[in-house]
């Protein structure tokens, strides 16, 4: 009988509360309402940057903010080629990563790799420029970036392979070490004491096949082709999906898993090669310093992720992305909020944060308690 | 006897998306009863159940608990009704004791000392003196009583978390009172299945439990663990309990229980009295429809050796020996079945053979039937180097979507993972595998939306049919499949032994190692029992009995450890 007591006592306790909500995983959702969930993720995003803009203002130019993004990033036609050059850099980081973290190694080193590259482009304008005719100095700098991005990103990749390190670590501080050699590169070669470097006279390919600015981008294409090509209809591209879905899948049907991170990580540091020349021989004014990349090796992660590692949806992904960045960086012009582009990041930021957000209730629908009288 | 509802479900209803796991299920459970739930896999058997422990919550439909409508919203809430589930998986701290893991999380009874000091004044004041000199008295006796309450429950926490002795001692009175056979201080890193599965049992026991729920408990257990089990089981349905005992093997289901509970697809079918039904009826409520459980055995036929394993041993990562000293020869046209209980160096046997486990000792050797039985060597080669010397093996492992498969690619790429290094040039080749998943799609009724669906979508059964048609359409010599059919539901089950038995009229030399003795007694024709990592015994499949099997499942142990745990293995 006792029993029964206690049994009642517990039902008292928890008497006819239904919780408010529960969350119910969704297993299939409509495409449309992907979209839309998305959609609406970036509109309250552009929104809450509206409110932020605003205030910072003194409650004036919400609106302006808006105006501001568009003619910012579209506005004029020179406007929209610097916004077709970033487009280019980040998109090349983006591919770059891309194979790698398909495979499931997370490196996030392509901030070093690139930096790196970048800065084995300029020794070469630094030693040779002048020396060499022009073209063999252009070719000599791509040789040089993309041997320097492999070599950055197969160090950790063979320290995976062999002794399984961790690579997110690994990558990670490769990126203060290339950061440092650039530093201490500039202090050596700035002879005026001022530890920067100021532009170089030779080495810029810009204004190539009569392209203004925009030459980048038509490598950058290419580039996006081959990636695209090479992991949806080369054995590589299959043998590295399979290691990244599961080692033991891939063990089991023979595949060489040391040697598929390897390749893999020398492909990818040679990407982020051809970024980092691009970075210097891509633009009117070759130079480097610490800061060349700017967090581009990072937020292209972000990039390659949210495209779920299709080099398609990068394009628009990355397009979406500098247009922030650029309309963000003119609205901070106009409006006067500083020029360290703090306010870029915060635009930036809540993109990719309500982005990421809204994941979730593509994966969870939201069930409210009924009304009471069931 | 009277018979009191211990447990009601009224209407459940419980909804994955898309999938309906439960729907409008009505459950009763008597005090002192053991109900079997019966269903096919995913027939939401162990959906209900988590419904019932607050796991999951209802989307529809009323829970009573001994009469009360009640709402279970966490397993805490399950655990103040009184109901225990004891999990498939087990849930254990490995480096604690079998006492430390049963009373862990445990809270000690509330002790207020704001409340216990209303009740000394209130005492108090009933024997108020009138006199002045004796109130002083009085009024300094009673300040003493109330200044030590703070002490006193300092001194029953300390004794609750650090003398732990008379909690010990409760449990060991459950233990003798339904004839668990457990050592307290022995810890779970230490301890086989068995034993794990009874600390589990006496936790829930122990924090009062009246109805237990047990998730397939006999899934891991030999038949000798599984009669031990049955009798405590009975003990606490005669003390009282109300017992839920979650499988899908029939002879457990007649063995064991007083009623038995049938779903199927999420739908409650029937409850019946288990002595008015027969394992007939049951499997027809369970399918749905009327199924021919016998398995076709034909006489092996051009027998020839064709792979030998010779003083084999492994060791695992802690430089155990996994395997030791294993010798055995799986011939031609014959199903060698592999017995033994789960751990025992069945993976490793099967990998070690497949050249994805490094080997410490011994030989493998395989007979090539297209070469004249030319020997060959299989120790110490990498997957592609035993493929590259034309022995055509075949392995369904026991890990599908881990190994054998991978979930997020889809039917054609699944079919690439044997086939893409055949593509030209630099490119794969998507043309032939697709021809081979639309064929197997066909020839074993995969039910799929199409062969560009992920694996990982397809039901277990389907699962399997790929991975076991995409191994078979190697034209293999030599087929390993492991665990085969677990997990998948009894016409899936039977589609797989058609096509073992298959592959051996082929004159494939097939290795199948199965958990199910009565299986592996109707479908093999030798049976090898492994007992950690030996080789305990090899005995015909025709005849055989499953005690004898079951013994020598533990028999190695016995002698091994002779002396210390005598008792674990009686």
């Amino acid at each position: 009988m006792t029993v029964k007591n206690n049994a009642v006592a517990g039902a008292v306790k928890t008497s006819h509360k239904e919780p408010l909500f529960h969350l119910v995983k969704r297993t299939d959702i409509a495409t449309w309402k992907k979209w839309l969930i998305r959609v609406v993720a970036v509109v309250i995003a552009l929104l809450i940057a509206g409110i932020v803009c605003a205030a910072l203002t003194g409650g004036k130019n919400f609106v302006k903010f808006y105006s501001e993004l568009f003619s910012g990033s579209l506005g004029t036609v020179w406007r929209l080629q610097v916004m077709l050059q970033a487009w280019a850099i980040l998109m090349c980081i983006s591919l770059a990563v891309t194979p790698a973290f398909k495979m499931r190694f997370w490196n996030i080193g392509a901030e070093g790799q690139t930096l790196i590259s970048a800065l084995a482009a300029v020794v070469c304008i630094i030693y040779f420029g002048g020396k060499i005719p022009e073209p063999a100095l252009i070719m000599t700098m791509l040789a040089f970036s993309v041997v320097a991005g492999a070599i950055w990103a197969v160090i950790p990749a063979i320290f995976k392979a062999f002794w399984g390190t961790n690579e997110t670590l690994f990558t990670l501080m490769m990126n203060y070490v290339a950061t440092q050699l650039v530093l201490y590169a500039v202090n050596i070669w700035a002879k005026d004491g001022s530890g920067t470097l100021g532009v170089l006279s030779h080495g810029s390919f810009d204004k190539l096949f009569g392209m203004e600015y925009i030459q980048n981008v038509v490598f950058v294409t290419l580039l996006t082709v081959i990636v695209f090509v090479y992991l949806k209809f080369f054995k590589h591209g299959y043998e590295l999906e399979v290691v990244g879905e599961s080692v033991n899948t891939a063990k089991y049907i023979g595949i060489n898993v040391k040697k598929v991170i390897i390749r893999t990580m020398v492909f990818s540091g040679v990407m982020c090669g051809l970024a980092g020349f691009l970075l210097v021989g891509g633009s009117p004014s070759p130079t480097v310093n610490a800061n060349l990349v700017g967090g581009r090796g990072f937020t292209a992660i972000l990039v390659s992720w949210l495209s779920k590692f299709s080099p398609i949806a990068m394009i628009f992904v990355t397009l979406l992305v500098v247009f922030l960045e650029r309309g963000a960086t003119q609205a901070a012009n106009t409006m006067r909020l500083g020029d360290s582009g703090a306010f870029v990041d915060i635009v930036v930021g809540l993109f990719f944060l309500l982005i990421i957000a809204c994941e979730f209730f593509l994966n969870y629908k939201i069930k409210f308690r009924k009304k009471e009288g069931k | 006897m009277e018979k009191t509802v211990a447990l009601e479900l009224k209407n459940i209803t419980k909804t994955f998306g898309e999938v309906v796991a439960n729907k409008n299920v009505n459950l009763e459970l008597y005090r002192g009863e053991i109900l079997s739930l019966l269903g096919e896999n995913g027939s939401g058997k162990t959906t209900l159940m988590n419904m019932i422990c607050g796991i999951y919550f209802p989307d529809e439909g009323e829970i009573f608990v001994g009469g009360e409508e009640v709402v279970i919203r966490s397993p805490k809430d399950a655990f103040a009704l009184k109901i225990g589930m004891i999990h498939q998986h087990f849930k254990l701290v490995d480096i604690f004791t079998a006492a430390d893991n049963i009373i862990l999380g445990e809270h000690m009874p509330p002790y207020s000392v704001k409340e216990e000091g209303e009740k000394v004044i209130a005492a108090s004041n009933g024997v108020k003196p009138v006199k002045p000199g004796e109130k002083i008295l009085w009024g300094l006796k009673l300040g003493l009583k109330l200044s030590a309450l703070p002490f006193i429950k300092l001194g029953k926490k300390l004794k609750f978390d650090y003398l732990a002795k008379s909690r010990i001692s409760r449990i060991a009175d459950i233990s003798s009172k339904y004839g668990f056979d457990i050592d307290l201080k022995k810890k779970i890193y230490d301890m086989s299945v068995s034993e794990k599965q009874t600390v589990e049992i006496i936790k829930v026991l122990y924090r009062g439990a009246e109805i237990l729920i047990l998730d397939e408990p006999t899934a891991v257990l030999t038949p000798q663990e599984i009669d031990k089990l049955f009798a405590i089981l009975r003990r606490m349905r005669d003390d009282g309990k109300s017992i839920i005992i979650i499988t899908h093997k029939l002879n457990e289901v007649m063995a064991i229980s007083d009623r038995v509970a049938v779903l199927r697809k999420g739908e409650h079918i029937a409850t019946v009295n288990t002595s008015e039904t027969d394992e007939k009826a049951l499997t027809e409520m369970m399918v749905g429809k009327k199924i021919e459980l016998n398995i076709e055995r034909a006489e092996p036929e051009n027998v020839k050796d064709r792979l030998v394993v010779k003083n084999l041993t492994v060791l695992n990562r802690d430089g155990m020996k996994a395997l030791d000293d294993v010798s055995f020869t799986a011939r031609s046209g014959e199903i060698l079945g592999i017995a033994g209980i789960a751990g025992s160096g069945q993976r490793e046997l099967l990998e070690a053979i497949a050249g994805l486990q490094k080997t410490a000792g011994g030989d493998i050797l395989y007979f090539d039937p297209n070469k004249g039985e030319a020997e060959v060597d299989l120790m110490q080669k990498s997957p592609v180097e035993i493929r590259d010397l034309g022995v055509r093996l075949s392995f369904v492992p026991e890990d599908r979507l881990g190994m054998g498969l991978v979930g997020n690619m889809d039917l054609v790429d699944n079919m690439m993972l044997r086939s893409y290094t055949k593509g030209r040039f630099v490119f794969v080749d998507r043309k032939n595998p697709k021809e081979l998943a639309e064929h197997i799609v066909h020839d074993l009724e995969v039910v799929t939306p199409g062969v560009r669906t992920p694996v990982r979508k397809l039901s277990g059964g389907n699962v399997q049919k790929v991975l076991v048609g995409r191994e078979i359409a190697a034209a293999p010599t030599v087929l390993m499949a492991a665990y085969p059919v677990r997990g998948l539901d009894i016409n899936s089950s039977y589609t797989i032994y058609h096509l073992l038995n298959q592959q051996k009229e082929k004159g494939v030399a097939v290795i199948y190692v199965g958990e199910d003795l009565d299986v592996l007694i109707d479908l093999c024709d030798r049976i090898l029992v492994l007992c950690a990592g030996k080789v305990s015994g090899i005995v015909e499949g025709r005849g055989a009995k499953k005690e004898d099997i079951g013994l020598l499942m533990t028999k190695l142990s016995a002698k091994e450890t002779d002396g210390e745990t005598k008792e674990a293995t009686l």
